[in-house]
Order: C-alpha cells, then sequence, then structure tokens
C-alpha cells in the first residue's frame, strides 16, 4: 500500500486558508499570526532535517558501495564512519514522529529495533543462522523479501534499516570495552573468506542500503516545500492547533515515552546489551544526546543543517513566552539539561549501565529519564495552556 | 503530579472514553501499545520493561543469555509479540498454510479431574508446530475452508467461510480417533487489566442461565480451576473465559505456546509419548524466573485501550442507535465499573466501555467447536469485547474476527451469530443496507 494515500482524502477535509484564521479580533490575531508562522517553520525545519537525514543516508550508500567494491580495513572503517555520520540528523528527525506523519508510515523499516541478530547473519555459536545462511528459505534475496520478513516474526525480528546495517558493519559486540569487530573479510568471496555466504552477505547489504536511502527519499518528500501535494502543505494547511497538537505531542512522546522509556529505562533495569538503541557500534550515548537536541531543535525553532546554513524562527518557546513566560523558561531549561545530562552518560553504554545504582553510569543513566520525564510533564501542561487538546478524532 | 500525559496532549476525550482515565487516544500503528494513560513513574517504567519481555525472542538452552533461554522443546512461537504483533490480534491463517499466530487446541471426549478439558494422551492439548533441532515437531496444521453464501433480505449476496482443520504429518503417531480440535486467534492485549479489575459480583449480577427475564439471553460464568489458589473460580479470559486470573493466562501461555516452564506451571508441555523431548536441556526450573513472570504480567495489566473514535459522526450515531435497537448491548454491554485494587489504583474505580459481559453465551450450532472446555459447551463463547477492533486493519494488517479468524470483518462476524444472538443476527439481516453499513462503522468506532 502507498504509505501517503490518506492524505488525499483529508486535504479535502482541510481546505482552509492558513489566512482565514487571521480574519478574528485584532488582538487574537497577532497570537493566531505567530502560531501560525511556528507550524511554518517547524515545517521547515522537518524538511531541513530530513533532507540532511537523505543526504547522510545517501553519503552512507556511497561508502558501502566502495566498501563492497574494496572489502578492506579502509574501507570498512570509512562505511563505519559514514553510518555514524548519518544518525545524527535521522535522530534530529525522530522530533517529527509519533503524529502518524511521513516518518511514522515507514519507521519500522527505518530505524526498528533492538535487531535479533541471528535473524539477519550468524552469530557466536551459530555459524549458519540467519537469512543470509538460508538459501534454501529465501533463495532470491529481493528488496520485496526482505521487506516482507521485517517484523514477520514478531517485533525484534528486523530485517533491514540501519540497526540491520549496523549489525552487518560491525557484527555482534562482544568486547566490552568497544563495539563489534566484525572482519571486512566477511564479505570476501574467495580467498580470506571468513563467513558463509559472502555473496549473499554483500547483497543483502547492498538491498537494505538501497532500502533505507529509497524510505528516507519517501519521508524527505512528504516533508519538502513547495508540493501542493505532500504531508507538509497539509500539515501547514490544517487548523493550527491541530497541527500545533501534532507538534507538541512529537516532542513529549519522544523523549517521555520512547527516549525515557524504551530506550533508556529499559536497558536500565535489565542491564542487556541487546536492550541498548545501537548495540553493535557502541553508539548508543550519541543516540540519546542527538534525540534530546532534536526536541530542543523543534522546542526553540533553531536548527543548523549539515551543510551549515542556520534555520531561526518561530518554535513552541516563542507560542510559550507570550503566554506564561516563566513556564517557557522552565520548559527550556528543563530540556537543556536532559540534554546535558545525557551527555554525562559514559561511553560505551553497554558498560554504562552495569553494576550498582550507584555506579557513575547508572546514575547518568537515570537522572536523563528523570529529566525526560519532568520536561513531559511541563509539556503536558503546556498543552493545557496552549488550549490544543479540543480535538473530536 | 498527574501527568495524564496522552490525555492532556492528544486532545479532550469523546463523552465515553473506552477506558476512563487510563485511555489513550491514538490511531496510529502503535494504538494498541500505550501504558495505561495515568501509570506515572517507576509504574510507567516497569511497563516497557515488561514490554522488553513481552517482544524478545525466547531461544533454546542452553545459551549464553541464560535470562532469555528455555524456548521448547515443542512450540508454537519464540515470543509474546509474534502472535500478539503490537499488542494486537492474530490472524485467520490462509488455505493450505501454515499457522502463525493462531494455534489449535486439542482434547478427547471427558473431562479433567477439575473439569476442563481432556488432553490426548500423546499430543497434550494443544498441537505445537515448531520444534527444536533433534526431535519432531508435533504436526503441521492446515485448514481449508467451505463457502456458505446467503442474502440479505434485500437481496444482497454474501458468503461466509466455514474452516475445516486437519492435521498432518503427526511426529509422534497417531492421536486419538476421536480427537476435538478448535483453533484459537491470539486476541488483542488492550485493557485487560481493566477487565480483570472489574469485581466478580458485576458478572455474577448478569448470569441468567435460565431466562428467569425471558429475554432470551442467559449468560452464565465459566467455573475454571485456580492452579495457585487450587481451587474453582469464574473465568474471566480466554475465548471460553477458561482462565480466571491474567497472571494464569499468561503462565499458560508461556507454558503452551512457547513451552517455558513458570512457578504456576512447572512442568514442560510433552507427555511421556513423546518420549524424546525429555532427552533435551531445559533452560533452569523454572524457565521464566518470578521477576520476568510478573513484569509480564505487570504489562499486561497495564495495557491501556485506545479511545473511541468518531462519536461526533453521524453514521456512528446511527450505527449505536442500530445496535441498541438489535440488542447487541444485551451481551456487549456497553458500560462497566471497575472495583478497588489496591495494587492498581490506576485500574480502580474506572467506568470503562469494553462492550462486553464477560459471560458465557450460546451462540448456536454456527459457532459450535463440539470442545467443551469447563462448563461452556462448544456452542459457548465469551462475550469478547469490543474496544479497538476498529483499529485491528491498522495495527495488525487484517480484519479476520472471531475466536478463530473465520469472518472477514464486523458484518460477517455477525452473520456468524447463532443461539441467543439469532434473532439480532436475523434482524440485521433484514436491515437497509444503509443501517448495516452505520452498525458496522460504529462497532468500528469503539
Amino acid at each position: 500500500m502507498h504509505p501517503f494515500r490518506f492524505i488525499l482524502p483529508l486535504l479535502c477535509l482541510f481546505p482552509v486558508s492558513v489566512q482565514a484564521l487571521d480574519e478574528g479580533q485584532p488582538a487574537a490575531t497577532k497570537s493566531a499570526r505567530l502560531k501560525t508562522e511556528v507550524v511554518r517553520h517547524y515545517a521547515a525545519l522537518a524538511g531541513a532535517t530530513c533532507r540532511d537525514a537523505l543526504q547522510a543516508a545517501e553519503a552512507l550508500q556511497s561508502a558501502i558501495d566502495a566498501f563492497l567494491d574494496a572489502p578492506s580495513d579502509a574501507t570498512l572503517s570509512k562505511a563505519r564512519a559514514a553510518w555514524l555520520d548519518a544518525r545524527k540528523p535521522y535522530l534530529h528527525s525522530e522530533a517529527f514522529r509519533f503524529y502518524e506523519g511521513p516518518i511514522d508510515q515507514l519507521e519500522g523499516r527505518i530505524n526498528g529495533w533492538p535487531v535479533d541478530e541471528n535473524y539477519i547473519d550468524y552469530v557466536e555459536g551459530d555459524a549458519h543462522a540467519g537469512i543470509i545462511n538460508h538459501p534454501e528459505l529465501y533463495p532470491e534475496l529481493s528488496k520485496e523479501t526482505i521487506a516482507d520478513l521485517n517484523e514477520k516474526d514478531g517485533e525484534k525480528s528486523i530485517s533491514t534499516g540501519y540497526h540491520a546495517i549496523e549489525f552487518l558493519l560491525w557484527g555482534q559486540d562482544l568486547d566490552p570495552k568497544g563495539p563489534g569487530k566484525r572482519s571486512f573479510q566477511d564479505y570476501l568471496t574467495g580467498p580470506g573468506a571468513t563467513a558463509p555466504h559472502p555473496e549473499r552477505r554483500r547483497e543483502y547489504l547492498r538491498l537494505i542500503t538501497g532500502m533505507l536511502v529509497e524510505d528516507l527519499k519517501t519521508v524527505e518528500n512528504q516533508w519538502a516545500d513547495h508540493r501542493p501535494d505532500n504531508y507538509r502543505a497539509w500539515f501547514e494547511a490544517s487548523a493550527t492547533h491541530q497541527s500545533l497538537r501534532k507538534i507538541l505531542h512529537g516532542i513529549a512522546a519522544l523523549g517521555g515515552t520512547e527516549l525515557a522509556g524504551e530506550r533508556l529505562t529499559v536497558a536500565y533495569e535489565t542491564k542487556e546489551q541487546e536492550d541498548e538503541h545501537s548495540c553493535f557500534s557502541d553508539n548508543t550515548c550519541t543516540d540519546v544526546v542527538e534525540d534530546a537536541l532534536g526536541i530542543r531543535n523543534a522546542y526553540t525553532g533553531d536548527y543548523t543543517c549539515l551543510d551549515g546554513t542556520r534555520l531561526q524562527g518561530p518554535g513552541i518557546a516563542d507560542l510559550l513566552k507570550e503566554t506564561d513566560p516563566a513556564l517557557a523558561d522552565e520548559l527550556g531549561k528543563q530540556i537543556d539539561a536532559s540534554v546535558e545530562n545525557a551527555r554525562s552518560i559514559p561511553s560505551p553504554f553497554d558498560q554504562a549501565f552495569l553494576g550498582a545504582d550507584t555506579a557513575p553510569g547508572r546514575i547518568a543513566i537515570h537522572r536523563t529519564i528523570r529529566s525526560l520525564q519532568s520536561q513531559t510533564e511541563t509539556m503536558a501542561k503546556v498543552a493545557s495552556l496552549l488550549g490544543v487538546r479540543d480535538e473530536t478524532q | 503530579m498527574a501527568v495524564c500525559l496522552v490525555l492532556a496532549l492528544t486532545g479532550k476525550m469523546s463523552a465515553s472514553p473506552a477506558g476512563g482515565a487510563t485511555t489513550v487516544e491514538d490511531v496510529s500503528r502503535d494504538a494498541f501499545t500505550k501504558p495505561l494513560a495515568n501509570l506515572e513513574g517507576e509504574r510507567r517504567s516497569a511497563f516497557f520493561v515488561g514490554n522488553s519481555f513481552f517482544n524478545q525472542n525466547w531461544v533454546a538452552a542452553p545459551a549464553s543469555t541464560t535470562a532469555r533461554d528455555g524456548l521448547g522443546p515443542l512450540f508454537n512461537t519464540r515470543s509474546c509479540s509474534t502472535c500478539h504483533f503490537k499488542d494486537g490480534r492474530g490472524a485467520s491463517p490462509e488455505e493450505g498454510r501454515p499457522f502463525t499466530t493462531a494455534l489449535l487446541r486439542i482434547s478427547i471426549p471427558g473431562s479433567d479431574p477439575h473439569g476442563g478439558p481432556l488432553p490426548d494422551p500423546i499430543y497434550g492439548g494443544q498441537i505445537q508446530g515448531q520444534a527444536l533441532p533433534g526431535v519432531p515437531a508435533e504436526a503441521e496444521v492446515k485448514v481449508s475452508y467451505e463457502t456458505i453464501s446467503g442474502t440479505y433480505s434485500d437481496g444482497e449476496a454474501y458468503t461466509l467461510r466455514k474452516p475445516v482443520y486437519r492435521m498432518e504429518h503427526p511426529g509422534y503417531g497417531a492421536p486419538s480417533p476421536r480427537l476435538l480440535m478448535s483453533a484459537r486467534v491470539a486476541p488483542a492485549m488492550i485493557g485487560l487489566g481493566l477487565l480483570e479489575a472489574v469485581p466478580e459480583k458485576a458478572l455474577l449480577d448478569r448470569v441468567d442461565p435460565d431466562d428467569r427475564d425471558h429475554d432470551g439471553i442467559s449468560g452464565r460464568v465459566n467455573r475454571v480451576w485456580d492452579v495457585g489458589a487450587k481451587a474453582m473460580a469464574v473465568g474471566r479470559f480466554g475465548w471460553k473465559s477458561e482462565q480466571p486470573s491474567i497472571s494464569q493466562q499468561v503462565a499458560a501461555a508461556f507454558q503452551g505456546d512457547m513451552s517455558l516452564t513458570t512457578a504456576l506451571f512447572p512442568d514442560e508441555n510433552f507427555t511421556p509419548g513423546q518420549e524424546p523431548c525429555a532427552s533435551l536441556p531445559n533452560g533452569g526450573s523454572p524457565e521464566v524466573g518470578g521477576k520476568v513472570f510478573d513484569s509480564v504480567v505487570y504489562y499486561s495489566r497495564t495495557l491501556a485501550v485506545p479511545a473511541a473514535r468518531g462519536s461526533g459522526d453521524a453514521e456512528v450515531r446511527r450505527g449505536r442507535e442500530v445496535f441498541n435497537e438489535l440488542r447487541c448491548a444485551a451481551c456487549h454491554v456497553p458500560e462497566l465499573t471497575t472495583g478497588e485494587w489496591r495494587e492498581f489504583p490506576e485500574l480502580s474505580g474506572q467506568t470503562i466501555h469494553p462492550y462486553t459481559d464477560l459471560l458465557l453465551h450460546d451462540l448456536g450450532e454456527e459457532l459450535d467447536d463440539g470442545r467443551p472446555v469447563f462448563d461452556a459447551s462448544g456452542r459457548e463463547w465469551r462475550t469478547p469485547p469490543l474496544w479497538g477492533l476498529g483499529l485491528v486493519p491498522k495495527v495488525n494488517g487484517h480484519n479476520t474476527l472471531l475466536h478463530d479468524g473465520r469472518a472477514r470483518g464486523v458484518a460477517e462476524a455477525i452473520l456468524w451469530h447463532g443461539g441467543e444472538a439469532g434473532p439480532s443476527r436475523d434482524q440485521f439481516r433484514s436491515l437497509p443496507k444503509a443501517d448495516r453499513e452505520a452498525l458496522v462503522r460504529f462497532i468500528e468506532s469503539l
């Protein structure tokens, strides 16, 4: 099914132009105009962030192509570096999730986790595990086959996306001090090959990298400017309170539910490496920081693109300042605190969560969870204050 | 501080929120995966930990991850979330294809010492279609569908499909020739804690086995065996109300579906007739320790119900009228109130709209599976809750309904109702098309 089929009928329901909202009382006009500007600027940030995520994924694809053309320690290192670079803008773009927007439509394919690695490739103790090593079950690897297998046997059966690529670049992380140590020789087909089915492994990596780029392209198209029939056009033309509600819900759900809950609390409680977000590359600490920064970008309306361009404009912070400057200040400080707390978590994350609750790593993780929860509670207050709760579905 | 985050952020509740203050407003693919809206702080964190165990794949013992081993030897699935994908509902198998999110319960005529189904001496109470390397799987279960044709009063034709099940390639010899078989799809996980919090009295008050009020509707409780209490108890979970509590339901699923032992069910799920299974290592005693088990039970109790949608829509309003006119509400009771539950203040004292009475009703020979479970005859089924039904296509990518998923959508599910529900079904068949569609719309809006 085309993921955006729902947009056209919805557009018919919301043909109202933005200007119509400004035709109220003069006192209300300024506030209405600011709200409209916040929505439009948020959409601009989403567009720029998703464009950056796409570009960084395209760079990752080039690096992986170069690696597959000539597997070596050097080309594998470059591919890994490109993966790490590609994560940052994508993580920023997660602030634009959790309201059935463009990313949500494809998120399961783009960023599914945790990955049960033996679903994809060999693991310690089972040299023949995974889709790659079972040509008799999956004779032909194709984008369609792999897409169909994603989440097929449960939510951990992930076959696509960043974390599947991560596993194929790093392998299992069996080293307490560092990330996974997969050898480039896993991708050699002749002498020196270290694992069965190198051809299939190469094809698999090539295919899922291509799928990631295509999916991010779809997302980018939906948030791109000047397209009359995309999600952004609909988002900007919708009643402002509906769009503001989405903006707040997105950053609250990312901080309070996804980040504080699923990504931090679970690993904190289970102390299991499998429960950390980027377990193969040991990039989890960066994941947390960049997500927290994404929330701040959406709140302040300030984003510096990969090419150095700085986008500045009204954010939720500016809107809130009009109504309750003290609350705006409080929330801004809480969001800053979450970023700082996230930065204080010592890497690698899979060591930080070990030990007693008094261990510095665990204290830092717990503090981050608490501050994300606090900011989310404040966002709930803000939602009430801004009156974005009068919805009928 | 009361967060009520989802409430505050996603808008005013409709006039009758499905799960009271626990309700979340979510219409996405993740609509069934959310914690109770009023679950806060550490209790909210505990939900996510339970979710991780619910999603994780169990592996064969021995393994380096000792917290996650013990799967099999005979099993249907490796994780809870395979069948309850995104905490939603399993689908009926396609013709000739293996079962993935459904399973086949079996028994032989008679009953066990507590009045429950009598297991097949070799294959037990459920067919496990997968096995660890080294032992055979029990069987491949296949379904084929017979087509039943009918027409609405206005002349519009419809077809229903009646499933016929068979076991192929039995791995341990022939099962009893008198085998009783009944398929089950995994039900959605939403709102289970609220249903557990409904006082037993609320169920008993509605019981009317001899139809003394002459409304044509009986309603019985299933008296089932409570393993922990070693006593009979009122059943309220499972398609035949065969489980008295969420904890026993969860333990039964660990044992039956994944062959993972718990304190409540310490035995592996193979029989003496499946001797090769005994030679495989297990994952400890029990395989699912108290902490993990409690965490999954907690999670199962704290999954929220999404809000009803579209109550302002004219067609939905008309559908509600039809729902009442057809007396669907006699069993699909719109409103219940939960009692006080000291450990779960979030679930206590909530006015909820599950559209069930949690009782058994005679659905006629149309749905007779010929396999009694405690007091429930083959014709009797527990009224399933209707909340969230309309989101199943979004969450799970299918719209198959009833205990075995034979119905392809709400209209077919209604058309399958017989027995006590026969008159309502007949009225449905006589409705003008617009009213039939309005009723379906209403049910899908809950």
